[in-house]
């Protein structure tokens, strides 16, 4: 990776370990031997094992349940229905619209309805499937465009629609001498997570619960099981478990309130921990878009205008189904400059399985309509691919269609410049059929396939947006241990592997000079941390993490200028020593903690964002932009629509590069997701059914389907960010799979308007 | 029922097994070592790869009870008096650990493949772990880390 690309790098002071170097993660030592306890790895006395009994209908009324032959297998302790959720049967993200466990109605295949505790997980399962559940099954909505016609059976009172987000900015009748348009779809992507969901909660004495589980979000966790048990966070108390991989499939509530229901029930320590089918329905997914674009450019492809509609299918319940038509909504378009603008996006219920935050929210489905686009506009007006998005990309001042100035770099022609000048893979080499489409199954020896190039760009919002008060708390401590100074970092935030506990380590190494630094195990004993998605932890956690380092640096000159009689002023703290003005030491850390800690708690925010007008969509919604392009390199076998990706290469903008392997670590991974999309990821649901719930059957990306990866850096600091420093986590994913879909396009000549783009796709078979 | 097996070089006894069980939900609940992960449980993922008698198993997909007499090494069992092995040295060196839940069958997994092939090509390597899923990583830094530990041992 290039960090000299940019030259706008904020220079930090070199302190080993800390913001800028590479450090290994605390954590990799003890996953490698296999000692990290991840949430599905706890265990305690006395414990006992909860199943669930979900929905085999996607819309049915409950007439009743009869749970007496469940309660007569031996080993159960407890099986309970929705009459025994003590506090208000109800969750959600943003709304509590779906049930703990259902009472009177099941909308979706696969929704809770009874939970059982036993003394081994097997026991459990069988007693579940003894419940008697006597359904009268209703007529579902399973096509999103039939769930809005005013005649469709209502999945909610009073109807089918969750959000419609209406954009309008410039011209409202727009002319233009070249018009290109299209309408696209992009299937069901599960996250795919390898830790299923899993939780262990434990009885307190004090008729509360502890609960192990792994999330990506405590606080919001510990808000919706407080309403559902009825009882107060003081008595609510959750720790972060080992965190297998989250991508917006942990937000919403999934074993939580089940374990703690039956924990309080047995009076045991209840753990719940699904295998990979339950899976798939214990989580929300990435929503299906079905999306109609239409651009208009000049003659030499200057864009003019854009009309374009987006639905998301949200399934059965809310969860975030607003915010991610929020984001389609507002960056759908891509980053483009348009002088004129309609957008319509469109989010509702169905009884499909609920869809929610995945990796990219939003902008993934609108990147692969609005890249498939510009290629046919390029190709429309003779300009060549990269070319035309470099003409049009935003720059740093532009306005975006919200109306709002992206306020810092937007180096849309320089990333897609980058790629485009990477060295190329080498030829097809069809002597080692190991490389080709199709592989040892010996499909081929280099006949009929052909080589495809595609280019994408992307730019995605970092942290939550649309007027969200979006804040973390980090609490840093500073005190002498064994006679060295110790600084212990604990905030809220979850780890999910992509390394924030490493950062927070970082930070507190260069703002207080100190070598070692424990990560405190993530609690809700310290305020909100926020949710570990949107890209935003580095910043907004990172910014809490330095902000508390600052006070707590003030502090300890405070102290020692009243040990050395003289102005904190004159003052620094730096490699564990106290320095005058011209760097003499005078004191050293040590001296100054002595045996008294120094502690700071700082709830920090970002710039305020706003609600965008309910009628033009206007405002300045997002507090930071991310952008990231990608090249895919593809051979397709034409006869058989088998494809190979040959090279996947990318270049992203990520302001301050905190810990930059880890930077690429992300990028690699962000981009395979995308790829999985592009190509093979998809929940295929018919009538409401979900068909192929394994990993026999939902494929993700091997390492024989990835190919190698460049990755190129650049480092425009963000003047409003901690640190200069930008997200990273979702653009590689957004950018990537355009690219891929664009490179089969490129080398079969078929317009390919649905991902995952399948074999008869490609072969029209 | 009793199994009696030898795990990471001891024999140990594990008293009231129920038949169903799998070898993977033996190792993990019954005696103290969930380092093999339960990322799919249908022999998909490879997250549960162990060693039974040196040859490398989905864990999830024996039964209990055809370990009775055989030996079984583990993520566990292959750091050597508290001394990582090279090809975990090399896993945290090179990034290829982020969640961490494929890690555990993945090492395994390169362990046996450089047991076997002292210097893999890419291909090869690709190949030998294309059993096991990663979704952090998109695979790079794995191969980095298979790479690094095969040249350190052989050199060593």
């Amino acid at each position: 990776m290039s960090a000299e690309a940019g030259t706008r790098t904020t220079r930090i002071t070199a302190t080993p370990g800390g913001v800028g170097d590479t450090p290994l993660r605390p954590d990799g030592t003890l996953k490698v031997t296999g000692e990290f306890a991840y949430a599905s790895d706890l265990w305690h006395d006395e414990m006992v094992w909860g199943a669930t009994l979900r929905s085999p209908h996607p819309h049915a009324r409950i007439a009743g349940i009869d749970i007496t032959e469940a309660l007569t297998l031996p080993g159960v302790f407890a099986v309970l229905t929705a009459a025994d959720v003590p506090g208000e049967n109800a969750f959600g993200l943003e709304h509590a619209d779906q049930p703990v466990l259902a009472s009177e109605f099941v909308r979706y295949e696969g929704e809770p309805v009874a939970i059982v505790a036993a003394d081994h997980p097997e026991t459990a399962r069988r007693a579940a499937q003894r419940i008697r559940v006597d359904y009268e099954v209703l007529p579902a909505v399973t096509d999103p465009r039939r769930a809005m016609d005013a005649d469709a059976p209502a999945v909610h009172r009073p109807g089918n629609l969750v959000r419609h987000l209406t954009l309008r900015r410039g011209n409202p009748d727009p002319k233009a001498p070249v018009v290109v348009s299209l309408d696209f779809e992009v299937g069901m992507q599960d996250q795919a997570f390898l830790g299923p969901e899993s939780g262990l909660a434990v009885p307190g004495d004090d008729g509360g619960v502890d609960l192990y589980v792994a999330t990506q979000w405590l606080h919001v966790d510990q808000r919706q099981i407080c309403l559902a048990l009825g009882l107060p966070p003081e008595k609510v108390r959750l720790t972060l478990a080992g965190v297998g991989g989250a991508f917006g499939g942990r937000e919403d509530l999934s074993v939580h309130v089940h374990a703690c229901l039956l924990a309080l029930r047995t009076g045991k320590p209840v753990k719940m921990s699904y295998g990979r089918e339950e899976s798939f329905f214990g989580h929300v997914h990435r929503h299906p878009a079905t999306m109609t674009y239409e651009f208009g450019a000049e003659r030499d492809g200057t864009l003019v205008y854009a009309k374009a509609n987006l639905l998301f299918d949200g399934g059965a319940y809310a969860s975030s189904t607003a915010a991610v038509v929020g984001n389609g909504g507002t960056l759908g378009l891509g980053p483009y400059r348009f002088p004129s603008v309609a957008v319509d996006a469109y989010g509702v219920f169905t009884n499909n399985p609920p869809c929610g935050a995945m990796r990219g929210f939003g902008c993934v489905q609108a990147a692969f309509a609005h890249e498939a686009l510009m290629d046919e506009l390029a190709d429309a007006v003779g300009v060549d691919r990269v070319e035309i998005r470099q003409r049009n990309g935003m720059r740093e001042g532009d306005v975006n269609i919200t109306g709002q100035v992206i306020d810092s770099a937007a180096p849309v022609a320089e990333l897609l410049q980058i790629v485009r000048d990477l060295p190329m893979p080498p030829p097809l080499d069809p002597s080692d059929i190991r490389a080709l489409p199709g592989a040892v199954g010996n499909t081929t020896h280099g006949e009929g396939v052909v080589r495809g190039v595609g280019y994408a760009i992307a730019y995605k919002n970092v942290g939550f947006s649309e007027g969200f008060d979006d804040y973390s708390t980090a609490r840093v401590r500073l005190e002498l241990t064994g006679g060295e100074p110790v600084a212990t970092v604990h905030t809220a935030a979850a780890e999910v592997g992509q390394g924030l506990i490493t950062v927070e380590q970082q930070i507190c190494r260069t703002e207080l000079g100190v070598e070692r630094v424990v990560v405190h195990p993530k609690t809700t004993g310290v305020g909100s941390g926020g949710s570990t998605s949107a890209s935003r932890q580095t910043y907004v956690t990172g910014g809490a993490v330095k902000a508390a380092c600052e006070s707590v640096r003030a502090v300890v000159l405070e102290r020692a200028a009243a040990l050395l009689g003289r102005s904190a002023g004159e003052l620094r703290l730096d490699g564990e020593k106290l320095l005058g003005a011209s760097g003499e030491v005078l004191l050293g850390l040590g001296d100054v903690l002595g045996t008294e800690a120094v502690e700071e708690t700082v709830e920090w925010r970002h710039r305020p964002t706003h609600a965008i007008d309910p009628e033009t969509g206007q405002g300045n919604a997002h507090v930071q932009f991310a952008f990231s392009a990608h090249r895919a390199v593809v051979d397709v076998d034409v006869e058989l629509g088998l494809v190979k990706v040959v090279a996947l290469d990318s270049a992203q903008d990520v302001g301050k590069a905190i810990n930059p392997d880890a930077v690429v670590g992300q990028i690699h991974g962000g981009s395979a997701q995308g790829m999985g999309l592009a190509l093979m990821e998809e929940m295929v649901v018919t009538d409401g059914h979900v068909r192929n719930p394994s990993f026999t059957d939902y494929l993700i990306p091997t390492i024989l389907d990835m190919p190698p990866m460049q990755v190129q850096v650049l480092e425009y600091a963000d003047p409003h960010a901690p640190y200069g420093v930008r997200g990273v986590g979702e653009p590689p994913t957004i950018s990537s799979g355009p690219a891929v879909a664009a490179a089969v396009r490129a080398a079969t000549g078929k317009a390919l308007h649905r991902v995952p783009i399948r074999p008869e796709h490609i072969t029209g078979t | 029922m009793r199994v009696t097996t030898t795990v990471n070089g001891t024999e140990q006894h594990v008293d009231d097994v129920w038949p169903g069980e799998s070898l993977l939900y033996m190792l993990r609940e019954r005696m103290g070592l969930p380092g093999s992960k339960n990322a799919c449980e249908q022999g998909e993922c490879g997250s549960c790869t162990v060693y039974l008698d040196g040859e490398p198993v989905c864990a999830c997909l024996v039964a209990a009870g055809q370990a009775i007499g055989r030996e079984v090494t583990t993520v566990e069992g292959l750091a050597a008096g508290g001394a990582l092995h090279p090809v975990q040295e090399a896993f945290v060196e090179c990034g290829a650990v982020q969640c961490g839940f494929c890690t555990p069958g993945l090492v395994v997994a390169a362990h046996d493949l450089l047991e076997r092939v002292p210097r893999p090509s890419d291909l090869e390597i690709r190949e030998a772990l294309a059993g096991n899923l990663c979704r952090c990583t998109g695979y790079e830094k794995i191969l980095d880390a298979v790479r690094l530990a095969a040249d350190r041992q052989v050199r060593a």
